[in-house]
């Protein structure tokens, strides 16, 4: 048996944003959106990315694709070189790493350029890496809308963003991050704007180019339901931590941590003769603003112990089977 | 048989644009009865807010109630004078709007904002009455009265939306609508407000329509269920019967392609196309272009919504039940 390298690595990222300090006051303080998370992703096994909004999910994200400068930490990305350190790249170095990932956003509203025609906003990606000539561009543009169920191409590659539908919008934004042929790209909630006609389409598309180009996916969503169809693994973040993970079924129906166990019941059920179990937490999700020395849950958790007030937040720990908790009574 | 607090018949709405007319509420029909929770739900852009700014007559410039009625208690709304109208409004039907709880006023504190409202529909309280009357508003949605003073910043968004609530309930109306009150909430917001919601109606005794583009928030809190396509009731039913025997194929289909967390992880079907422009809307049954089973009776003539047994309604020329 061979075991395979991971895709990504992912050792003790942490990203602080500092407050900005009073005139007089010499402020350190700041919110540590992303506060040392580790993860592996094996090629072509998705990992999911699931919590309340402001748990880190985007920013998380944003790291992995090098849109934002960690604080500390190290991403590894295998490429063609071998696996490679990308978390402080820059110049020349920077820009060939970003072939090989690429990102979609939530709002297909807002990721595109209004003034840009469809051809213009996929071709993209191909001039800044230089790839091939106009024409070559133009023949892998239109193959790709086909791909992604805009076609014929013809009658979409000069139409601007206003011109076409949400649904249509969110398949220009995936053809633009997969004309480069990434190896790993991160999805940041791309079907929640979107009704459910839309929604499974988009959902079995980006199924569907996995298994046809290989790609593999860090999808970030808060909906559970969503990530059951796209995920293989499943991370559980709250404030800054990872504090669940592991086979996404396993977590949606075996959760350990009190805070899976929250979201997951407070997931609500499309059949009216379900009974669902409450959730059982308290108040609402603060930002991380100078996190005291213990568990970040502790506020909220219905199960808590002196422990976790004691002592610093739980070490995320296998509790067999690939099945990580940072919780000490579990 | 039960009684009813408020019914539909033939609604019909036009907003006149530059493109053209858009159809977008045509020959609705349903009640509500008294108590009840209606949900009512469909894909964006198939008529749900118009549907609610119709019963309450909130309509923009460009909007036009072409035909049909809406009685409320046997008063047919349509009919009546603004003045008359105005008094329905919040004293006997309120409305929580879509993204209501960006529209509370940044710069007035919010426990002021409800007391202005209850000073314009209830003249006659004093401002100690109406202070009280905040206060009882806060306790009863679960917010500390002590925040009435307090600024909408100062507020999380669950808490600006119990906010609103507590303002649609200021005059204790008999109807409340609310328009996708939860979207774009947290889970477990969403979660508290749901049942937050489902409590207040019960212990009120009020009725609800409760509109949501998400059918599983639809389960949870209706007791029946309106489908709505382009403009239409496509199918209306017992919530329990609607979910486990759906007989338009559009409820059908918006059912298999919604995902759930609980049960075997079951393929999602899709379903293909999207809702259609309601300016040139199809002909015969609305839904005929996405149909799997529409024939040539489907394209030429709509299909009348009627009974097919118990109470469940559904436009379909081949419902799904008769095809076994
Ligand atoms: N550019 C930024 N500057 C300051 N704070 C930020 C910035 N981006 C995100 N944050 C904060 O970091 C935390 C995590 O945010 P985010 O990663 O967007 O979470 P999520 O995607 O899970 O909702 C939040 O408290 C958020 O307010
Ligand atoms: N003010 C308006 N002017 C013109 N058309 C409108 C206006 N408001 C809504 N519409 C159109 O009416 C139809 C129904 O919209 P709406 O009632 O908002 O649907 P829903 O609430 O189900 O999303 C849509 O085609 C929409 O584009
Ligand atoms: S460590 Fe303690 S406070 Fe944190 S989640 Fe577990 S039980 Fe709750
Ligand atoms: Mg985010
Ligand atoms: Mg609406």
């Amino acid at each position: 048996m061979t075991t395979q390298e991971p895709l990504v690595k992912v050792e003790g990222l942490q990203k602080l944003f500092p407050l900005a300090g009073g005139l007089f006051t010499e402020s350190r303080s700041a919110i540590h959106a992303v506060d040392g998370i580790n993860f592996v992703i094996p090629p072509g096994e998705s990992l999911g990315l699931a919590g309340e909004s402001g748990s880190g999910k985007t920013t998380t994200g944003k790291l992995l694709v090098r849109l934002i400068d960690p604080t500390d930490g190290h991403i590894y990305i295998m490429g063609e070189g071998g696996e490679a350190d990308i978390a402080h790249l820059r110049g020349k170095a920077l820009k060939r790493f970003r072939r090989n990932v690429q990102m979609i956003f939530q709002d297909p509203y807002e990721s595109l350029n209004p003034r840009r025609t469809v051809f213009d906003t996929v071709a993209e990606p191909l001039e800044v890496q230089g790839v091939g000539n106009v024409l070559e561009r133009e023949q892998r543009v239109a193959q790709l809308m086909d791909v992604v169920g805009l076609s014929p191409p013809k009658t979409f590659l000069f139409r601007f963003p206003h011109e076409l539908s949400g649904g249509q919008r969110q398949r220009v934004a995936i053809a633009r991050a997969l004309i480069i042929e990434p190896t790993f790209v991160v999805a940041d909630e791309p079907t929640s704007m979107l009704d459910v006609s839309i929604r499974t389409g988009i959902m079995n598309l980006m199924q569907e180019l996995a298994d046809r180009l290989g790609v593999t996916y860090l999808y970030i969503t808060h909906d559970l339901a969503v990530a059951r169809y796209m995920v293989d693994r499943l991370a559980v973040m709250y404030l800054g931590k990872i504090v669940e993970m592991g086979d996404m079924e396993e977590v949606l129906h075996h959760p350990l941590h009190p805070y899976t166990k929250a979201l997951i019941s407070a997931v609500p059920v499309p059949d009216p003769t379900f009974e669902r179990v409450l959730p059982d937490i308290k108040g609402s999700i603060a930002k991380p603003i100078d996190p005291k020395s213990r568990c970040r849950f502790y506020d909220r958790c219905p199960i808590k112990e002196k422990i976790c007030e004691g002592s610093d937040h739980p070490n995320l720990e296998d509790k067999g089977a690939k099945h990580y908790i940072a919780c000490y009574l579990v | 048989m039960e009684e009813k607090i408020l019914r539909a018949e033939d609604l019909t709405m036009h907003y006149t644009t530059r493109a053209g007319e858009v159809s977008a509420v045509d020959n609705v029909y349903f009640s509500v009865g008294k108590g009840e929770s209606l949900g009512l739900v469909g894909e964006s852009g198939c008529g749900k807010t118009s549907v609610a700014i119709s019963i309450l007559r909130l309509l923009p410039e460009n909007a036009e109630i072409k035909g049909g009625h809406v009685f409320l208690d046997g008063t047919d709304l349509i009919s009546l004078d603004e003045e008359e109208m105005r008094k329905v409004r919040w004293g006997r039907i309120s409305m929580i709007f879509q993204a209501a709880m960006n529209a509370l006023n940044p710069v007035y504190k919010v426990g002021d904002q409800i007391i202005e409202a209850l000073e314009t529909h209830m003249p006659s309280m004093s401002v100690k009455e109406s202070r009280e009357r905040v206060e009882e508003l806060f306790s009863l949605v679960g917010l500390d009265p002590k925040l009435m003073d307090q600024y909408p910043h100062e507020y999380s968004g669950g808490m600006r939306q119990r906010a609103v609530i507590a303002m649609a309930l200021s005059c204790n109306p008999d109807l409340i609508i609310a328009d996708e009150p939860t979207t774009a909430l947290d889970v477990i917001v969403q979660d508290n407000l749901l049942r937050e919601i489902m409590a207040l109606q019960e212990q009120l005794g009020m009725s609800m329509i409760y509109i949501s583009h998400d059918i599983a928030v639809i389960a949870e809190v209706s007791e029946r269920i309106g489908v709505m396509y382009a403009g239409r009731l496509a199918e209306l039913a017992d919530a329990a019967e609607i979910f486990h025997r759906p007989i338009h194929p559009y409820t059908f289909g918006l059912m298999s392609a919604f995902p759930s967390i609980v049960g075997p992880k079951r393929e999602l079907t899709m379903l293909p196309g999207e809702p259609p422009d309601l300016i040139d809307p199809p002909t015969g049954c609305r839904f005929h272009p996405r149909c799997l089973y529409s024939k040539e009776i489907c394209v030429e003539q709509a299909p009348e919504f009627k009974d097919h047994g118990g109470g469940h309604f559904a436009a379909c020329w081949y419902p799904l039940e008769a095809r076994g």
